[in-house]
């Protein structure tokens, strides 16, 4: 059987072989608790995860003492938002943040509200971005933190982080940012940016699932977080919990790995994601979503117009993973929020699929994909009465749909 | 999600894809859903006048697999029934036929709207009393 081309890397990247033989030995013979401070085993476990926490360290320009482990970006954004929220509670209880966030902090902001917070949700433009000047605007004397994902999960487009942090320190708010899809792929820089608290993890970066950070600050200024897991005390007393470490050991090995070659691997797959985007713009209406000024190097969004998205992926799903906009599958019929929020209709972002390369995807992978995908294309449209209508000329805006 | 064998087998090999004459008088056309839900149908019966059989059924739908698996298996059943007797599809044969799961439910509602729809459009288009009633989905 043909392999199945995996082109999903945002929702997870294959875990390196390498980082794999880094993990092995500490599921045997160092199989120890990295808090046992009595034996060998317990000392070589400490030591893997001293040497994890650097290598995770440097990868973002941070002091090792200020990489709290958790189990995923999930965890680290709720102990992000939550942990803030309690910890300030003196300063203030307003939040802001943007409605193209991912789940994990918009739901987390959610919780914060029915917890009696406030939270501001900044919109987006058609490019995905957010206004700066909306931002400065929504900063009030009782707000405690901004929380702004490096790159969206969805479009791959990347915020101006940068700005954002100036925004924050000129007005003494905190910044937090999700850098789940950034951390490992582009360069990211917790000093230069002006990041307070940060989340990311493992699995989206050739590391292993089930293991992820937070970078907590300790200098200009001091963060602290609430824990919101009690018990033994672990990670500065952020976050008790024995650590897990093949995953800790597997996780440094992997920030390690995307330092030194994230920049090859970069150049390589904005060059195979173009060609990608150049060969479906051959396609009639074919919409690239989320600006391309500012965007993850191996990410494309697109939308086949006159083509539902879910459908179409079932005309290629047995040679190629990818992810579609379209809900189809949910019972609430709403697509993408993400996608909806940048102001595409219904029906373009029920059309979207997004492509997500990786290191390990191959040039004749991206060829085969291309040519399966656009045979996909072409059957739906054959199928498709939208498509129809559109080739006769008739206003597809005017007709008047029956609504279900 | 997996999808059953059966619509599987419609979608890659969808029955009766395409158009008949809108225009023709003894030709019944319903367009349902709507873009922004993510399915559109367009289901098309031509009938014989004189035996008021469906004597030949087309479909093209914009949507899911379940929801082109349904359309084409609802234009396998027109074909051949009287217009009475295609009034008697219910959707949940269909959800039966195909194996549908709860969230796909509505595919099958849109398809049984789609039957109803070309009906009436045909029943009205040769002035015969519409003996569809209205949907409630």
């Amino acid at each position: 059987m043909k392999k199945l081309i995996y082109l999903d890397n945002n929702s997870t990247t294959p875990t390196d072989p390498r980082v794999v033989e880094t993990m092995i030995p500490y599921f045997y013979e160092k199989h120890g608790n990295a808090a046992s401070r009595s034996h060998k085993y317990g000392w070589e476990a400490e030591e893997a995860v001293d040497y994890a926490r650097e290598q995770v360290a440097q990868l973002i320009g941070a002091d090792p003492k200020e990489i709290i482990f958790t189990s995923g970006a999930t965890e680290a954004d709720n102990l992000a938002i939550k942990g803030v929220f309690e910890m300030y509670a003196r300063k203030g209880n307003h939040i802001i943040t943007v409605t193209t966030e991912h789940k994990a902090v918009l739901d987390t902001c959610k919780k914060i509200e029915k917890l009696g917070g406030e939270v501001t949700y900044l919109e987006v433009n058609d490019k995905g971005l957010i206004d700066l000047d909306e931002l400065r605007a929504a900063i009030k004397k009782n707000t405690i933190l901004v929380s702004i994902m490096w790159a969206n999960n969805e479009t791959g487009v990347i915020q101006p982080v940068k700005e954002i942090g100036k925004i924050c320190e000129e007005n003494g708010v905190l910044f937090f940012s999700d850098a789940t899809q950034a951390v490992g792929k582009i360069p990211v820089d917790v000093i230069e940016n002006g990041i307070h608290l940060m989340a990311f993890t493992g699995h989206k970066m050739y590391g292993p699932k089930g293991v992820g950070a937070l970078y907590v600050r300790r200098k200009k200024p001091r963060v602290k977080v609430t824990a919101q897991l009690d018990g033994g005390g672990h990670e500065r007393g952020m976050r008790s919990g024995t650590l897990n470490v093949p995953a800790i050991a597997g996780f440094g090995k992997a920030a390690e790995l995307c330092r030194l070659e994230m920049e090859q691997d970069a150049k390589r797959l904005s060059v195979l994601r173009d060609h990608l985007e150049a060969e479906f713009n051959k396609l009639e209406e074919v919409y690239v979503n989320g600006t391309t000024e500012a965007r993850m190097p191996h990410v494309a969004n697109i939308s086949f117009k006159h083509v539902e998205g879910e459908g179409l992926m079932m005309t290629f799903n047995q040679n190629v993973a990818v992810s579609s906009g379209s809900a189809c599958t949910s019972a609430s019929l709403e697509p993408s929020y993400v996608l909806k929020a940048l102001g595409l209709g219904d029906d373009l972002a029920h059309s979207s699929i997004r492509f997500s390369l990786g290191r390990f995807t191959t040039k004749e992978e991206v060829d085969q994909a291309i040519e399966l995908v656009s045979n996909g294309v072409q059957h739906m449209r054959d199928l498709s009465p939208i498509w129809e209508m559109y080739k006769e000329g008739i206003d597809l805006d005017a007709v008047e749909w029956s609504e279900h | 999600m997996a999808y059953s064998e059966k619509v599987l087998e419609h979608f890659k090999h969808p029955k009766n894809v395409g158009t008949l004459d809108k225009a023709s008088k003894t030709v019944g056309t319903g367009l349902v859903g709507a873009p922004e839900c993510g399915d559109v149908m367009r289901l098309q019966i031509e009938v014989d006048e004189n035996t008021n059989m469906i004597k030949d059924a087309k479909f093209k739908t914009f949507g899911c697999g379940s929801a082109i698996a349904s359309s084409s298996l609802a234009t396998e059943w027109l074909k051949g029934k009287t217009i009475d007797e295609a009034m008697a599809i219910d959707n949940m044969d269909i959800v039966e036929e195909l194996a549908l799961p709860p969230v796909k439910i509505h595919c099958s509602v849109l398809a049984e709207d789609a039957i109803k729809s070309a009906i009436k459009d045909y029943q009205e288009k040769n002035g015969i009393e519409v003996t569809v009633t209205e949907t409630s989905h």
